[in-house]
């Protein structure tokens, strides 16, 4: 019996020049150093693993602690840190977090049990990255605050108040066909030069720290070389449209395409 | 023509040493909890957590996690209270509360149906028996608690 357990990050390509040392430094989950587990003669794969307490990611614990805001965030930070580390040396499959195995020969073995599938898709996502691009719809701040019946002019304030209401949902019935056609523009270029796509939930609630409704949450799987071309190009995409925000975030590493479409080992995505 | 993109981005670890990546933490937390919980690869640990608890947490999260900070300034706490996320932890008599408040919440609109059915027929004395399963669905409290009640 150990009081340790080990969380795996990722799976990289373990021929990768000075991974360990890039590893040095980074602190991963739980404040633990960040360390390399080989598969071992004759693959060329490796985990990305952190010791960790096991009385935090037993199973009743890691339960517990899923459901703590503050728990999950830092660990999601963390995860998040280590990947984003790795991305800058070498092609990261990112696990999905909370990935915990109960010692180091177990992960050895999970990488053994789908070295073919990893090996493919380190290959398919090599020398890529992923840009996420968020549309956001803003009824222009004039029209979108309360209707002040003031504005009269001969009208009676009922009359005026109706006039208002309706330039307000004309102005967000305009916002809204103008994402709509930024979303198109986004796909064209999503189209000509990226080479996966994938759709995220919209980011919603009255919380949403960004201004604005959002309406689209993708990622898009771009070449290092047409990298920056794309993100120059997504972010015209809004150009000449009025209520409409554009954002891109990233560059990430392939979260969003580290499963093929299809072969993932859990329900279809259930996004409205 | 493609090394200035390429020096750029293999230079963002050093970009990342800055705030990007101290623990991400000007990275907008929805953004990462979209990618490190519904993304990535799954391949089953030896710890094993039902996805499902997760999946279900996560669409929750979306609702208010642009902003977990403000949540906490507010106060608002549902992950706390909600039983689908936290069966284990109070789920249990928080849900045992609820059915009570339910049944007795039918047992009132049972009385009440009676009570009224037995004005429109005027025979409600001698009809004491009409328990049509069926009732009309009248209201939405009713709904839910028949839904809890099975």
């Amino acid at each position: 019996m150990s009081d340790a357990v080990a969380y795996a990050y990722a799976v990289v390509r373990h021929d990768v020049e000075g991974l360990d040392e890039a590893l040095a430094d980074v602190v991963g989950v739980a404040g633990r150093p960040v360390h390399l587990v080989p598969q071992g003669p004759g693959s060329g794969l490796a985990a990305v693993v952190s010791t960790v307490p096991a009385q935090d990611f037993q199973e009743s614990a890691l339960r517990r602690h899923l459901e703590d805001l503050d728990w999950l965030e830092t660990v999601a930070r963390a995860h998040h840190t280590v990947i984003e580390r790795l991305s800058a040396h070498t092609t990261v499959l990112p696990l999905r977090l909370a990935t915990v195995y109960l010692d180091e020969d177990r992960v050895r073995g999970a990488l053994r049990e789908d070295s073919e599938m990893f090996t493919r898709a380190l290959d398919r996502l090599t020398g890529h990255i992923e840009w996420g691009v968020k549309i956001y719809v803003e009824p222009r701040a004039e029209t979108a605050g309360p209707v002040d019946p003031a504005a009269d002019d001969g009208l009676g304030v009922g009359r005026a108040y109706l006039r208002a209401r309706r330039a307000q949902r004309h102005s967000r019935d305009e916002a809204h066909r103008a994402a709509h056609q930024a979303a198109e523009r986004v796909e064209e270029i999503g189209e000509a030069v990226a080479v996966g796509h994938a759709r995220h939930r919209v980011q919603q609630g009255q919380l949403a720290s960004e201004p604005g409704e959002n309406v689209v949450n993708d990622a898009y799987l771009v070449a290092r070389e047409n990298a920056e071309a794309f993100r120059a190009e997504i972010l015209r995409a809004a150009e000449g449209l009025s209520g409409v925000r554009v954002d891109v975030t990233g560059p990430w590493a392939p979260y969003s395409f580290a499963t093929l479409p299809g072969t993932e080992p859990r329900a279809p995505d259930q996004a409205p | 023509m493609t090394d200035r993109p390429v020096d750029r981005l293999s230079s963002y670890p050093s970009r990342a040493a800055s705030p990007y990546s101290q623990g991400g933490s000007s990275t907008n937390l929805a953004d990462i909890l979209e990618r490190v919980l519904d993304k990535g690869i799954v391949i089953a640990g030896d710890i094993r957590i039902n996805l499902l608890d997760i999946e279900l947490l996560t669409v929750k999260l979306r609702l208010i996690v642009a902003s977990v900070d403000k949540a906490k300034e507010m106060g608002i706490d549902w992950w706390e209270h909600d039983p689908s996320l936290s069966s284990r932890a109070h789920g249990d008599s928080e849900l045992s509360l609820e059915i009570k408040r339910l049944r007795a919440e039918i047992e009132a609109l049972k009385e009440e149906r009676q009570l009224s059915s037995g004005k429109d027929e005027q025979v409600a004395e001698e009809k004491p028996a009409v328990r049509r399963r069926s009732a009309p669905r009248s209201s939405k409290s009713r709904r839910s608690a028949e839904a809890r009640d099975e």
